[in-house]
């Protein structure tokens, strides 16, 4: 699986923008990831409360009308956002993956039911569901987010993925492995699967940036990430009273969506034409 | 008049590591009128680019290099302007393809492309131009042409559609008609059926056919001359009798010793050891010396073209008289 | 008379073009009762145009398709009758080469990962031997054994046939399919695996039922023909006296519109009218009579459907055949 699938990935490196967006990605990642420990805690309010106050020395970023701290915020408010983005997608993929796999493969009614199945869900609006099953859920725990962006968001994958398979099916080397006797479980995860992971990995690039949008309205909305753990839209959310007086306490976590949605979406598109056979 | 002469033509790619490469590099040939001439040769020979170089057709970034020359009755090609350039294509030279699924348009009725083409090379009426496109599908033999008139490619057979491109190079009422590999994609009784059919035009309409293929037995029936090809160069050229009857470049004789034969003894075959290089790792002196069974020493230095008995050329050492 | 190898008997496979829950849906009759044997060693020809249904054929007699109806003995097994178990161990016996070096090989294995995968399966070497087997396999079909951690995009197109022949040898079979298995190759290469194919046979006691479309090929590499059209066996016999005096017209077409590589023996060609019909409206009758040019051609031959008859040292079927 690594020779091609490296060669793909060292492509998209090659590419200007989609080395700007991965070393973005991976800036973000490491500053969520070690951030936290090396600033103050984000959800303390200190005894002095004095407002808002704009970027200084001591807060590079200001601080909000409690007092606290911006930059630890919008640094926290990155680990909960990407680990509700990554941990949603990678929910979404497998799922999406595997009912693709088994309908693709197994054809027939399986594929047929499944597929009917799928058309169904894609039909309502997701949004919706969302936002029913997290006004229906009160003060809806970080878990539960992730499992319900993830469980409404594997349709299309799953079609994307069927479409693939079906393509794959007709493959001699796929018949090559039936008629040496390998099982259907053999075949999907050495055959199809390898050969399904170029598409699935643009998928998830290009997921990961809609889902840390969507958490984002969420939690704007007061519906997805809920205090005291900070998150980007959270932080827009408080930051509504002083939008004017204040613009940096909305300003920051706004701009760390926008970059951050912009890298996944770049890379995503990188990834795509570095997997393109024409250009491969 | 000969009307076609190539002489030197080169054209050049972008290779790996900033080199350039040659596909074709130095392919020289005449054609004259009501002739067939055969371009044969293996895949990567640069047989195909050969045709297309012919119709300033080069995809870029390829391009034909300075110092090539390409004379149609006379007129230099390679300097007329793009718009001269259009008129000659399906004009006074007409094009088939390999794959007529891939080269007829989808959405247009096939009746409809043949009278486009018509109507591009002459200057006349929507309705005229229907009628003679009606003509043409029944001249290359499509049975109620002006009722397949309608029809889109995908309701035709392979067979059917090659005959609707055979049409549309006949709109044009070329000069010089390039087949290249037309038959390749067509089942073995379909392919002898559009074989006779172009026998059929050739005679009929006066023209000159440049036939290109990998396919000796094809050769054999069809064309007066053959031109063999490798790695870009024409390492042979022959009337067709003669060069069957005695091939003199080694890689004419073992190719001959390669195929199978519907008649004659059935023996081991004789396969051409190694593959065909790739453009960008062609060998120096003679391209073919790796794989000849009867390279010498002063192989390593470019071949000269040689001239032998009834105008058959062989770019071989070999061939060179003994001084 | 030893036993033969395999047996197969009214083989039928009929399927419907179309989704399952679509519109209207097309029955294509591919393969309409089929019946041949092989012996253990010997290779079959099966030949025909495409729509005749070999490459079904083909498919179906190792279950890579389910049949609708026939029997196929396998060394003395009821292959249709076999569970997945025993179906995974008899396919061990039995394996297929296909027609397309460029999609017959897992992109993302490398070809030593794709040569290895039967011994995997079937579990027949020790892990730690297995690196070993594989060299051995390479070097078996003409490849280095350094090539094995190497993938398919690096190799040429008879390159990857080779491979593709080490991974069906190395389960150990005593049948080999080979569906077209020079089809897509160059003409100098096709020579190289016919060898291979023939080396293969004599060391290893193979047998082959060789799929093609090419009669010259055919001839090369089998003892016996069988000339399939629109899911029917028309004529089958020894390679001799199916080319050498083929009874059925259809044969008699097939072989007078292959091309003969010399200008000397250019046959009379039979130029069939019409295209080759489509699987999904077989005639009533015999399959051949809308085409056929036979003079003794009557109502029965369009409304009574041929079996095949003793003549010479084959079978025909034809009501006009002579015996």
């Amino acid at each position: 699986m690594t020779g091609s699938l490296a060669r793909a990935l060292w492509l998209a490196w090659r590419s200007p923008t989609g080395r700007i967006a991965a070393i973005t990605f991976l800036l973000m990642a490491l500053v969520a990831l070690i951030g936290p420990h090396l600033l103050a805690d984000p959800t303390l309010i200190p005894d002095a409360v004095s407002g808002a106050a704009a970027p200084s020395a001591s807060h590079p970023l200001g601080t909000d009308q409690l007092s606290r701290d911006v930059l630890s915020r919008v640094v926290s408010g990155a680990r909960v956002s990407l680990a509700v983005a990554a941990l949603a997608v990678a929910l979404s993929l497998t799922v999406g993956a595997a009912v693709g796999l088994i309908a693709g493969y197994a054809g027939g009614l399986t594929d047929a039911v499944l597929m009917r199945l799928v058309d169904g869900a894609l039909a309502v609006p997701r949004l919706f569901v969302l936002l029913l099953l997290v006004l229906v859920w009160d003060r809806i725990p970080l878990a539960a987010l992730i499992l319900v962006i993830g469980v409404t968001g594997w349709f299309g994958t799953s079609r994307l993925v069927r479409g693939e398979v079906l393509r794959l099916r007709r493959a001699e080397f796929v018949q090559a492995a039936e008629a040496l006797g390998a099982t259907p479980g053999r075949i999907i995860l050495r055959h199809l699967l390898p050969n399904v992971a170029g598409p699935l990995i643009v998928t998830a690039t290009l997921g990961l940036g809609d889902v840390i949008l969507l958490e984002a309205g969420l939690s704007f909305l007061g519906l997805g990430v809920q205090p005291p753990t900070p998150s980007w839209g959270g932080m827009i959310l408080d930051a509504r009273p002083v939008l004017l007086t204040a613009p940096w306490t909305s300003l920051f976590p706004g701009l760390a969506i926008l970059i951050t949605v912009l890298a996944a979406n770049l890379l995503g598109e990188a990834l795509q034409s570095a997997f393109d056979p024409r250009t491969a | 008049m000969t009307l076609l002469t190539v002489t030197d033509l080169r054209v050049a790619f972008p290779g790996p590591n900033g080199r350039v490469v040659h596909p074709v590099d130095g392919v020289s040939f005449t054609m004259e009128r009501g002739e067939t001439l055969a371009l044969v040769g293996e895949s990567g020979c640069g047989k195909s680019l050969t045709s297309m170089a012919l119709l300033r057709l080069v995809p870029p970034p390829g391009r034909i290099t300075q110092g090539s020359g390409i004379l149609l009755d006379g007129q230099d090609l390679l300097s007329l302007d793009e718009r001269a350039m259009r008129e000659v294509r399906g004009g006074r030279i007409g094009m088939v393809f390999q794959d007529p699924m891939t080269s007829l348009n989808p959405v247009l009725t096939v009746g409809d492309q043949v009278a486009e083409t018509v109507r591009a090379h002459q200057r006349i009426a929507a309705a005229a131009a229907k009628a003679r496109a009606i003509q043409l599908l029944g001249e290359v033999g499509i049975p109620e042409p002006a009722e397949r008139y309608q029809a889109f490619p995908h309701q035709l057979s392979g067979g059917l559609r090659q005959r609707v491109m055979i049409a549309i190079a006949l709109a044009g009422e070329p000069a010089l008609l390039i087949a290249d590999e037309p038959t390749t994609a067509l089942d073995v009784t379909v392919q002898a059926q559009i074989l006779e059919l172009l026998e059929r035009l050739r005679e009929s309409h006066g023209m000159a056919v440049l036939l290109i293929t990998h396919d000796l037995g094809v050769v054999a029936g069809r064309a007066d001359r053959v031109a063999v090809m490798y790695a870009g160069q024409i390492v042979e050229s022959a009337a067709t009798d003669r060069l069957f009857r005695s091939p003199s470049h080694p890689y004419t004789q073992s190719l001959f010793a390669s195929i199978p034969r519907i008649e004659g003894p059935v023996g081991r075959l004789a396969p051409i050891p190694g593959t065909v290089p790739a453009a960008h790792a062609w060998p120096a002196g003679c391209r073919f010396q790796p794989r000849c069974p009867r390279a010498e020493e002063r192989c390593a230095v470019t071949p000269p073209i040689v001239t032998l008995a009834g105008g058959q050329t062989c770019r071989c050492w070999l061939a060179a008289p003994t001084p | 008379m030893t036993a033969p190898l395999l047996e197969v008997r009214d083989l039928v496979k009929h399927y419907r073009a179309g989704s399952v829950l679509g519109g209207s849906r097309p029955i294509v009759r591919a393969v309409n009762g089929v019946s041949f044997q092989v012996a253990p060693g010997e290779t079959l020809g099966l030949v025909g145009e495409s729509g005749c249904g070999k490459s079904t054929v083909g498919r179906t007699i190792l279950r890579l398709q389910e049949p609708t109806s026939g029997e196929v003995r396998f060394e003395g097994q009821d292959l249709f009758a076999l569970d997945p178990q025993a179906l995974r161990a008899a396919r061990r016996r039995m394996q297929i080469v296909f027609q397309d070096p460029y999609s017959s090989l897992n992109p993302r294995l490398t070809i030593g990962a794709s040569v290895a995968e039967g011994l995997e399966i079937h579990r027949l070497v020790p892990k730690h031997q297995i690196r070993d087997r594989v060299c051995q396999l390479l070097g078996e079909v003409g490849l280095d054994a350094d090539m094995a951690e190497r993938y398919p995009h690096e190799f040429s197109g008879g390159q990857r046939q080779r491979i593709g022949i080490a991974r069906a040898l190395a389960v150990e079979p005593a049948f080999l399919v080979c569906d077209e298995p020079v089809s897509a190759l160059d003409v100098s290469v096709q020579a190289q695996i016919l060898n291979l194919l023939a080396d293969l046979q004599a060391a290893r006691g193979l047998s082959y039922l060789f799929i093609a479309h090419d009669l010259a090929v055919v001839r090369q590499v089998a003892r016996r023909i069988a000339v399939m059209y629109l899911g029917f066996i028309v004529e089958m016999g020894t390679t001799e006296s199916v080319i050498g005096s083929p009874r059925h017209p259809y044969t008699r077409a097939l072989l007078s519109a292959v091309p003969e590589p010399d200008p000397e023996r250019q046959r009379t060609r039979i130029v069939l009218s019409g295209d080759p019909p489509s699987p999904t409206a077989v005639p009533a009758g015999c399959p051949f009579a809308p085409r056929c040019f036979h003079p003794a051609k009557d109502a029965r031959c369009l409304s009574e459907r041929p079996a095949l008859r003793p003549a010479g040292d084959g079978v025909v079927a034809c009501h006009h055949a002579e015996p």
